[in-house]
Parts: structure tokens; sequence; C-alpha cells
């Protein structure tokens, strides 16, 4: 309330008044927040400027000043009035872009910004990590570090502006009952933190995390799971995936950790602990600059300004609407009671303006303003759900066959009760999909693999969601304002409808049905009426086929095994093998051969090559003519038999359409020469030869998984060819290095592994069947020949 | 045969039904129907009972071979030094294939019997195969039988011919109306053919066998197009413009100096056996006995519980013990009239006029899927092709009637086999189905193609144009009539050939009503065993 005691005396005096003639430095600008709080400072306080900190990325700071601020729709109104011009000009003499870090030391400015910096009358920081679910140590960095650096910046350009700090309610922690505007360290719940200690324990948390991914175990766990998902895909394609599930480990655990450090003080998350830490650091080192501090609540759409229902980005709310509309969030932790302390942009954006307006006296209390609505306005849990079931019933959302998805009917389960169901409904999936990628399913049924993969995907997400904004809409903490509302009286009417921050203006009724719901599905991209085409996923893979078959492509290249032909080396060998055998030999072989199947199969999956290796020493000391000419009769019997005519017909085309075709796989050339008026080109391993014998050794390698690809980009350089415009048609995760070469990947009746692949990626899949009619045999041998050559 | 020597095979006939006839037998696949026909206005055409067959074939062929026809005995044009080339009819005759021992073996050892006793040693044995699929090791085997096949065979000297072999073609030259004729260049450079048929419609034989059967893609085309098919009446050589582009090239053949020695047989309609579960498919169904019906219910109930696969291999194990009613040899034409003389005492029944509308039950064998698959372009040209091609003097069904076929026409194509098929079937027929379109935008692709060619050549494939001409053959039936439907036909395949699908054939007549009226005449074509009619 001490506060507000200077207002009264000079509540004459209009906002814009107070900060004309001032410079006000924003953090955090190309934010949600940020944006808003600019345009509403050019619009409304004409005689300030403003010096906007901004990371300079790639772009620089002048680039993502015009291209992420100032091109955001907050600004249509401003460009309309002044048209396009004077919207530049004024824009240009008003505001200053400066290149600043505030997780650096001095904030990383340079000369010319420590200059702009220390000419503020006000600095506001709005730059946070509002992401729920950050990493431990990149929340405290942003949201802890950031406001420190800020501060020991000042103190070293020995400046002393009006600091207003944005926080948020939610450092009140996850407490029942009243949460007042007051310090943390006043309050009666306050748990002493020594944030410095935070600061140093998050740093050392990183280097233990990473520590623990780095050692042997790990390495070889994510090596062994980098394998399970992409199979033996080649050592790059390995490398990369077994780095990024280490990455991915990394930051789980820090994430974990964050959590964990948030619940055993009392916060829901590290943003919300961050924030409070960083509240007290702010408070303790500020000595003589004067500090002001703003906690929203959840900040949602606008009210009023610029315009109804202006939102920049997916929000918190937003995902949670688009996922109940879309039936995909099937149920929501919480009570229809319960209290969603929703606050619109606008009316923040009032309270920090008006805020850094009322410059407090150092000797007073620091003042704190809380922008919520749940005290005095409350919007419940219950009443969101009933307009928005009311909404998607009247506004559907289409799914892809076009039919209209009814919103699903919430019970308010308890969070627990909530995620426990999900958990099980994803461990049910796990299951599934660890079967899936156990099982040799291939083409259609492998894509049933990539659909639980998706639903998978959808019931994550569904879950983090459920995880992390449970606990916001489960929290029945309750936000007074009376600060906020006490400085919203003591403005003149004018400012009071200019900077109108009173929660209590809100009809939630209209806000959720006209305003809100509306903007969330604009910005959601979500179908909101029938497309008339059936099946997204079918237009998709028309479009990507008509891609393949454009002129403008060069080269196609092709695997031979289930790309071309269901059948392989295993099973040509053993129709070569047996073709001349009698009943009594065929017999043995083929107990033999099964016998070893185990362990050939695991060779194969281990290495690829090194099966080849082992496995075509069985043509040691056979005869190269006979084979030549069992090889031609091997061709129609089997691998014609059991090829697949779309893909051969696909060779064609490739063909007609002036396209090099080239087939490169790892059988013997003298099995797939036969193929050879199809392709310009066939890349094949050969077997030396010796006194018209084979020597079951190879003279070349094979070129299996990464030296496919290598196979190719020579073929691509010695031919001149552009892989840019290039297409490659293979059928498993081994493949990967192949497809990865080329622009335009085609995954043929692929296995679980690269369906899945395929589908993440947008990748043409074409499931080819057998020529129906065609026979199959089960065990590979050639059938009996007459008697009179089987002895030969 | 004792049963058949008991009493005189009787001739085949024509049903009119009534409502005491019972449902007639379908043929329907690898299955079979039975249909009720409308009374009053339906007739069935039934074959012929088999004829006796020659009690000593052996003895038969010895004879036409020393007594030819117009030519003087075979011994005599044999001679040590010679170049000889015996040539036989491929896998798509007899069908089904006939029991060992074929005649074709029979004969073809009875002619190098007399080759080496006049010392000849140039022999070459080759299977006249023209644009369609080179016969496997145990399809030689079965037709020229294990002996000749290891004594020929490893040493090259029997083998399927190639007619896509630039090398091993010839052209013999041109007709008075330019057409060309090509052939075999060992046969037209020997000193002797001796050709080696089995006459199983009288399309077949003649000119057409050395014409068609030593010819390529250069020389059949002159014959085997949409126009020349429209004026032909196939299976009457004397009216038929395909046949006088045969006999003309023939003309050519034989003013270049190529010496034929035509032999052909003539066999009878003993497809299905006196005994066995099959040989009620040959019986008349008024006339089957409760253990007929037994069998034939006990068979339908079998193949039900089949699998496709096993039902196929059922079938296409199934090897017909025909007997042979006729042998000559002699000089082309001389030998082919007597032959198609002594067809027609087995196949040949008079009907009187045209019905409105003709049903026909296609079995699961046609020429080109002999140890295959009826696929959906074989089914069109078996039925509209071959079936409604046998006539004599005019069609069974009157301009503008309906033909109703009965074939589940499933879309299954042998890779091996028929890979142009499928790709006729996929991007031709979604274009068009119209004949001519057809040859004008597609034949000369197909025909040309190096992927067909390779696999015609070196693997087992008829030749990429084979699927077009089929479509040809079932051209003229298809101009012929307002409407074909098929029953029980897989729909998209039946649709994408342009013809109406039903699902019974009730529903057939009813569709079939929009384009005859409600009370249509009907005849159904009961084939096989073999039957032509003779429409007055």
């Amino acid at each position: 309330m001490t506060a507000l005691e200077p207002a009264e005396s000079e509540a004459a005096a209009p906002i814009a008044d107070r900060l004309a003639g001032k410079r006000i430095a924003i953090t955090g600008t190309t934010g949600f927040l940020g944006t808003a709080l600019v345009e509403r400072l050019i619009r409304c306080v004409p005689d300030c400027s403003l010096v906007l900190l901004i990371r300079p990325g790639r772009r620089g700071v002048e680039q993502r000043l015009q291209r992420e601020i100032l091109r955001n729709d907050a600004f249509d109104r401003l460009r309309e009035e002044h048209g396009d011009d004077g919207f530049a000009a004024m824009t240009a003499a008003r505001i200053l872009p400066v290149a600043a870090d505030i997780t650096k030391d001095g904030l990383a400015l340079d000369d010319a910004g420590r200059e702009a910096l220390a000419d503020c009358d006000v600095v506001i920081h709005s730059a946070a990590s509002v992401s729920f679910d950050n990493p431990l140590d990149v929340a405290v960095n942003t949201n802890l570090v950031g406001p420190v650096n800020l501060i020991a910046t000042l103190h070293d350009l020995d400046v002393t502006p009006h600091l207003v700090a944005v926080s948020t309610a939610y450092v009140a922690g996850t407490r029942k009952g009243d949460a007042f505007e007051e310090l943390l360290q006043d309050g009666a719940y306050a748990v002493p933190i020594d944030w410095r200690h935070e600061i140093e324990t998050a740093r050392r948390a990183r280097i233990a995390a990473e520590d623990e991914s780095r050692t042997t175990d790990a390495l070889e766990r994510f090596h062994r799971e980098a394998k399970d998902e992409l199979g033996a895909a080649g050592n790059t394609a390995l490398a990369n995936k077994s780095e990024q599930l280490r990455q991915r480990s990394v930051r789980k655990t820090m994430v974990d950790n964050g959590i964990a450090r948030a619940k055993s003080l009392g916060f829901s998350d590290a943003y919300a602990m961050t924030k409070g830490m960083a509240e007290t650091a702010i408070v303790e080192l500020a000595e003589d600059i004067p500090v002001s501090i703003v906690r929203p609540s959840i900040i949602e759409s606008s009210w009023a300004e610029p315009f109804p229902g202006w939102i920049r980005g997916f929000r918190m709310a937003e995902p949670i609407i688009i996922g109940f509309g879309r039936g995909l969030l099937q149920d929501f932790p919480g009570s229809w009671e319960g209290v969603a302390d929703v606050i619109p942009v606008d009316l923040v954006v009032a309270t920090i303006i008006v805020a850094a307006a009322h410059e407090p006296e150092l000797e007073a209390p620091t003042p704190v303003y809380q922008s919520a609505s749940g005290a005095v306005n409350p919007f419940r849990v219950g009443q969101l759900y009933d307009w928005g079931t009311d909404f998607f019933r009247k506004n559907p959302i289409y799914d892809d066959f076009d039919q209209p998805i009814a919103p699903p009917r919430w019970t308010f389960p308890t969070i627990d009760k909530a995620t426990t169901q999900m958990y099980r409904a994803r461990g049910g999936l796990d299951r599934a999909t660890q079967v899936m990628r156990a099982l040799p399913l291939r083409g259609a049924r492998a894509s049933f693999a990539a659909d639980i993969d998706e639903r998978r995907d959808l019931l994550n997400q569904a879950i983090s969601y459920v995880e992390l904004y449970g606990k916001y809409v489960a929290c029945e903490a309750l936000y007074h304002c009376e600060n906020t509302l006490a400085l919203h009286q003591s403005l003149s009417a004018q400012d009071q409808a200019t900077f109108d921050m009173d929660p209590r203006v809100i009809n939630w009724h209209h806000y959720v049905n006209d305003i809100h719901l509306p903007s969330v599905l604009a910005q959601g991209r979500v179908k909101t009426a029938p497309s008339g085409k059936r099946g997204a996923a079918f237009d998709r893979q028309d479009r990507l086929r008509k891609q393949v078959l454009d002129e403008r492509r060069v080269v196609a290249a092709f695997d031979l095994e289930n790309t071309l032909i269901a059948s392989n080396v295993v099973v040509s060998w053993g129709w070569l093998a047996t073709r001349n055998l009698n009943r009594g030999q065929r017999a043995r072989l083929i107990l033999k051969a099964l016998g070893e199947s185990w362990s050939l199969q695991r060779l194969d999956r281990a290495d690829r090559v090194d099966f080849l290796r082992h496995f075509y020493r069985r043509y040691d000391k056979a005869p190269v003519e006979q084979l030549e000419r069992d090889a031609a009769e091997l061709f129609s019997e089997l691998l014609l038999k059991n090829s697949f005519p779309d893909a051969i017909r696909r060779v064609r085309e490739h063909r007609a359409l002036g396209h090099r075709t080239v087939l490169i796989t790892g059988a013997l050339d003298f099995i797939v020469r036969p193929l050879e008026p199809l392709f310009d080109d066939i890349v094949a391993p050969s077997l030396e030869q010796r006194d018209g014998r084979y020597t079951g050794r190879m003279l070349n390698a094979p070129p299996i998984g990464e030296a496919r690809a290598e196979a190719l980009r020579q073929y691509a350089l010695e031919h001149d060819l552009d892989l840019n415009e290039s297409v490659a048609y293979a059928d498993s995760t081994s493949d990967l290095p192949l497809l990865e070469t080329v622009s335009f990947p085609v995954a043929v009746n692929p296995d679980t592994k690269l369906a899945t692949l395929a589908r993440r990626r947008g990748w043409l899949v074409e499931n080819w069947e057998p020529a129906p009619g065609g026979e199959r045999k089960i065990l590979p041998v050639a059938p009996y020949l007459p008697r009179a050559r089987r002895s030969a | 045969m004792t049963a058949n020597e008991d009493r005189t095979p009787r001739p085949g006939l024509v049903l009119e039904v009534d409502r005491s006839t019972p449902p007639i037998l379908f043929h329907h696949g690898e299955g079979f129907r039975l249909e009720s026909l409308p009374a009053g206005r339906s007739r069935v055409l039934y074959p012929a009972e088999p004829l006796n067959p020659l009690d000593d074939p052996d003895g038969a062929i010895r004879d036409a071979l020393h007594n030819p026809l117009n030519d003087d005995p075979l011994p005599s044009k044999l001679f040590a030094g010679m170049q000889l080339t015996i040539v036989f009819d491929d896998i798509s005759l007899p069908l089904p294939p006939m029991r060992r021992p074929d005649i074709r073996q029979r004969i073809i050892e009875q002619v190098l019997d007399l080759a080496a006793a006049a010392g000849v040693d140039d022999v070459h044995i080759v299977a006249a195969l023209a644009l369609h699929r080179r016969m496997t090791e145990d399809e030689l085997r079965h037709a020229v039988g294990d002996r000749v096949y290891d004594a020929f065979a490893p040493s090259g000297l029997l083998y399927n011919m190639d007619a896509e072999n630039p090398d091993e073609m010839v052209l013999l030259g041109e007709t008075s109306e330019g057409e060309e004729v090509q052939m075999l260049k060992r046969a037209a450079e020997s000193d002797l053919i001796v050709y080696v048929n089995i006459n199983m419609v009288s399309m077949n034989g003649g000119w057409k066998s050395t014409a068609t059967g030593l010819s390529g893609y250069t020389g059949i085309r002159h014959h085997h197009n949409v126009d020349t098919l429209a004026k032909s009446d196939l299976m009457d050589h004397t009216n038929s413009e395909f046949h006088n582009r045969n006999w003309r090239q023939g003309d050519v053949i034989r003013a270049a100096g190529v010496k034929i020695f035509q032999i052909e047989t003539t066999i009878n309609n003993n497809v299905f056996g006196e005994q066995g579960p099959m040989s009620v498919l040959q019986k008349r169904e008024w006339e089957w006995t409760a253990r007929d019906r037994a069998s034939f219910i006990g068979m339908q109930k079998g193949l039900q519980l089949m699998t496709p696969k096993a039902r196929r291999k059922i079938f296409h194990s199934h090897q017909s013990p025909y007997g042979m009613t006729s042998v000559q040899a002699g000089e082309v034409e001389a030998v082919h009239e007597s032959a198609v003389d002594n067809m027609l005492k087995q196949q040949l029944v008079q009907i009187e006029g045209q019905a409105d509308i003709l049903t026909m039950g296609l079995p699961y064998l046609s020429p080109y899927n002999v140890n295959s698959v009826l696929n959906p372009i074989l089914v069109m040209c078996l039925g509209l092709g071959y079936f409604f091609n046998m006539y004599r003097n005019k069609p069974l069904v009157r301009k503008d009637g309906v033909i109703i076929m009965s074939h589940p026409t499933p879309i299954e194509f042998h890779p091996v086999h028929h890979p142009s098929y499928i790709d006729f079937f996929e991007q031709v027929l979604p274009d068009t189905t119209d004949g001519h379109k057809i040859a004008h935008k597609y034949e000369k692709q197909f025909a040309e193609d190096e992927w067909y060619r390779h696999l015609y050549r070196t693997s087992y494939a008829y030749h990429g144009v084979h699927p077009l001409y089929m479509w040809y053959w079932g051209s003229k039936a298809i101009d012929h009539t307002a409407r074909i439907i098929i029953v029980g036909g897989d729909v998209k395949a039946v649709k994408r050939m342009g013809f109406t699908p039903a699902s019974t054939l009730n529903d057939a007549l009813e569709i079939a009503s929009d384009v005859v009226g409600p009370q249509p005449t009907i005849t159904h074509f009961h084939n096989p065993p073999t039957v032509m009619a003779e429409v007055l």
C-alpha cells in the first residue's frame, strides 16, 4: 500500500506526461508480453523513447526488431494510423535496438549499448524463459542470472533507473489460500534460500548430468537404443542418433532436476522457482536502484488492446484448448470449481506501464503489483470446459477424413489419476511398438507401427500438458491484487480507460467465446472447415509421387531386396544350392541351413557387410559356368516370381522420363545380371574366380549401408548428376544413409523402423505387393529337376 | 475306352429348356456354377460325346507318313547330309494338356526313326512359339518325351525358337498385298520342315502353322490386328480374312522354296475322362446319376474349402485322356482340309438362328495360361476371342445382343509369364478399351519394349505385344454386341475392361433386359468339351 502514497498526491498527472521525455530500456521484447509492451508504449506514451535489449542471434538486432517485433500484427493499428512510411520513421526515431545477452556478464553490451543503457530512466525487465519444462540450469541462467547481471551492469554503469521487474504470480508456490502482493521473504510461507548457491549447484548439476551421460554404461545404452530404433543404419546415422539420445538424456535429467528442486521448495516448476529466487536477488542487490515488481498470472490473448484477441505464439493454454478441440486430451485433471487464473495481456501491459510511471521512494518497501483475476473476477475451469464444449460443438475442428471431431467429456480426475491412466495407455503403446519392431513386418502392416508411433507422440504431448499445466489448473492459491487496483484507482479517468488494468472489466463468457477461442483457432492452424478432399495423408503421398516422377529428376537409385523383389541373398543361395541335389542331399542342406539361421540372423543384424562376407563363403568352389546357367533360371523361377510389378514399372517410368536408373545391391553380380536391361547401371559385388570356380571371397566391398550411399555419391560424381535432383528407393533403416543422400527418398515396403521414420520425415512411402497369382515358397529350394540332370 | 466300344457316341445337341430341365453347369474359373435358365426361350448347345479314338495311333501315324496326301512318302524326302527341322505346336495345345504319351512325342519319335534310317544327322527340333512364352524343360519333356529330350536338348538341338533374335530370323519376302513374311532361319534354310500339329480348333493348322507359328512380330502383325479380325470368321478358314492373309504368306513361303511336310492330328472330346470326379463335367445334367450328383457336390465343397493356390494346382495338374481321331500328313492345304473335316465330325453341332443373349461359363484354362494364371485379359480373350468365335456361318448371338460370361476374373497375373499384361491392365485399359486406339497408341511401344523383349527371350514371358493381341482377338465380339456382362467377376477388373459386372445370372439377365427387352431368347454355350456351332 505504501507505494500508492506518492501516487495519490500526483493523481492528476497523466501517465503519458509522467513518462514523457523518458528513455525506457526493455528486455524480452521479442516475446509475447514484450511485443505488446513496445506497441503500447509507442502508441499511448507518445513522448518516450525505447532502448530494446535484444539478443543479436544470426540476423542481428535491427533485423530482429523489424522482423520479429515491428512486423507483428500488434502494430497493424499503428501502421494504419501513420502509414507505412510514417510508421517506419516514427519507430526509427523512437526505438533503438541494442545487442545484449542478459545471461552474459555485463549483458555482453558494446560501448554504444552501455551508453544507451546508462542513459535510461526506466528499465523494464521482461525477458524470461517461460517454458515450464526448461532444464534447471537454463531456467536459472535466464530467469535468475539474467536480472542479477542486469543489476550488476547498472551498478557498473553507476546509474539508478527505475527497474520494473516482471515476475509471475506463481512465485507464491503451490500452496492453497491467499497470496498477497508482498515480497516472498516477507510472506508467511517464506523458505530461506541462498540463490547464489542455487546458481552454483545448477551449474554443477549440468556438469554432473553431462558426466553421467558419458559413462561407459550410458554411452553403450545410447548406442543400443539408437540401434534399436534405426537398426543397422550405418555408423554416421547411428552416431548421430546416439549423440542425439545422449543430449536428450542430459536435458531430461536437467528438466527432472529442475522439477524436483522446485517441488522440494514448494514451487510448481523451475520457472516459478527461479522467478521467485530472482525477486529475492533483485531486492537484495538493488541498493540505490528503485525497484517495482509486477506479477502476472497466466497471460492470454488480449481483451481489447491493440485489438481484442491479439496473441503471439502458442501460449500456455492454447495447446490444451486445441488438444481439447481435437479430442486429443480426453480428460484433464483439476476440478470444475478450480480457478483458472487467466489475465489478458493488455491488462498486464497496462500494469507494467503504470508501475513504471510510479517510481517508488528508495526507503519505501518494494512495491509488488499482481496482475491476476482469481481474487476479484474468478474464472472457473468448469466454465472454460462448458463454454469450450459449446464452442467446439458449434465450430468443430475437422479430422483428416473431413469429419468433425466431437469435444471429449472431461471428468476432472485428480492429477495422479489422470496421469496414471495416460501412463498406462502409453505403456501399452510402448509395448506395442516393441512388439512391432521385433516382428518382421513390412509395407502396409509396418505403417501400422508408424500409426502407433504417431499416437504415442500425441499421447506424450498430452501427458506433458497434463503434467505441466495440470498443476496450474489445480492450483488453488488466490492471487490478490489490491495494490494493482489501488494504483488503477489513483489514475485519472482518462488513464483508467487508456491503461485499464482492472480484471473486473472482463466478461469471461464473452472473452472465451468471442475473443479467445476464435483467436486460438486462427493461431493454431487447425482445420475448421472440411477440405473437400479425402484424407490429407492421401494427398501428400500423391504430391510426393509427382515430385519423384518429375522430369527434373536425374537419377533413380534402387535397392533390390524387398524393394524390387521379395527375396534375399539367403533365398537365392538356397535355391541355387539345392537345384542340383537329390532328395537326401536337399534335406541335409536344408536342416543345416535351418540350424544356422539363428546365428546368421544375428550376424545380419549386427553388421550386414560381415554377414555377406561370411555368407558368400558358401559359394566357395561353386562352378562358375553352372551357376551362371542356373542364375538365368533363378531369375524366372525366384526373382521374377517374387518381384513387385509396381516396382518394375516404376523403374521403367523413371527411364521413360529420361532419368538414369541404377541398381545398388549387396546381391551378387551374376544373380542380378538378368536385370541389366532394366537399369542403366548395376552396382553389385563380384566373387573371385579361380580355375572356373568361385572362391567365396568378394572382390569388392558390397554397397551396403553407408557404402551404398557412398556408391551413389560416387556414381553421381562420375556421371555429373545432381543428388539434389535424385530419387532413392529402399526398404530398411540400413539404407538410411542412401535415402538421406538424395532429396527425394522413397521408403518401399518399409520395415517398422523405417515406416516410423518415413512418417516423421514426410517421405513418400510405397507399399508394393508381389504380383497376385505368383507362387511363393516357404523354403527357398529349387524345384526338382528331372532325374537325368539331378545327378550331374 | 471299353465304355465307348459298347455304343456309338452320341452327337452334340441343342436342348430346349423347359420347366423340367435341371440347372445347367456353368464353368466358373477354378469352380462351377449351376444355373437355371428361363424356360421356353432358352437353348443349350451341347458338345458331342467323345468319338471313338483310333485303335492303333502309332500305326495310323506310320501309315500317314508313308502315304501322305498330295505328297511323296516322308522316307523318300529324307537323305543323308540334309538339314531336317522338326517343328511342333507349343504348350498352348491341346487344352488341357494331354496325358502322356503326347501325340507330338509319338510322331516325332517315328520321324526321327525314319531320319536315322535315312542317315540324316542334322536334325533340329523346335517348339514353334511365335510370340508365346518359352516352354520349360518339364513342358518340353512332356511334349516330346524324355527320350527325345535327352537325346537332343543337352546338345542344343531341341529348343524354343526366339523370334526376337535377329540372327535367327529371316525375311522370306512380301505378299502381293505387301505383307512381310518372316520365318525362323533354321527352318527356312532346311531341306525339309516337318511340322507336327495338334489341331484343337479349326482355326489352327494349314498355313497358319508356319506363317504364324514360325514367324515373329514382323510377320504376325499383318493379320493380328483389329481390322483383319473384324472381317474373319476365325473357325472357318474359307471365310476369314485372317486366314486369307496367312494363306497369302504361305504362298510366299512356298515360292521361296521352303519345303514343308505338314502333319495334322485331331483329338476327341475326352477332356474330363470317363471316370474320376471330373467325368461328370462331360455328362448332360439330366443324365447325372445319384453318384454323379454326389461327386459334383463333393467336388464343389472340396474346392470351396481349398486355398486358391491348392485349387489352382488341382486344376492345372489335370491332364486329359484324349484319344487321337485322325492323323494326316503331306502337303499343307490338303492335309488341313482333311484335318478340319475330321475335327468337325467331333465338334460341329447345328443350331437354328441366333439368340438375343449368349451365355457361357468360362473354365480355368485358355491357350495362354497353361501352368499359369487366367488373368482378366485372358478371361476376356477366352470368352470373346475364343468361345464367341466358335461358329460357322454367323455368331450364336445376334448383332447388338448381349454376351453373359461367368468367371471370377480375379486381378491376378503371373509375374513371369505375363509381365506386359500387368502393365497393359494398369496403364492401357484405364486409358482406353478401344482396339483401334490401343493399336495406334500402344502397339509399337509394347512390341518394341526392351524389357519385355528381354523377358520373352531369356525368361518365360509372352511377347510384350501379346496382351494387345488378346484384346484385338475379342474386339470383334465387343463390336458385335451391345453389352458384355461378367457374372461373379471382380468388379474392378470387369469395369476396367469396359464390361458390366453382375453378381448372379439373374442379375445379369435383368441388366441385359435394358438392351434386349424383357423376354430375350438365350443360347447357352456348353463348352468345354469343345463344341462348334453351325448357326443356320
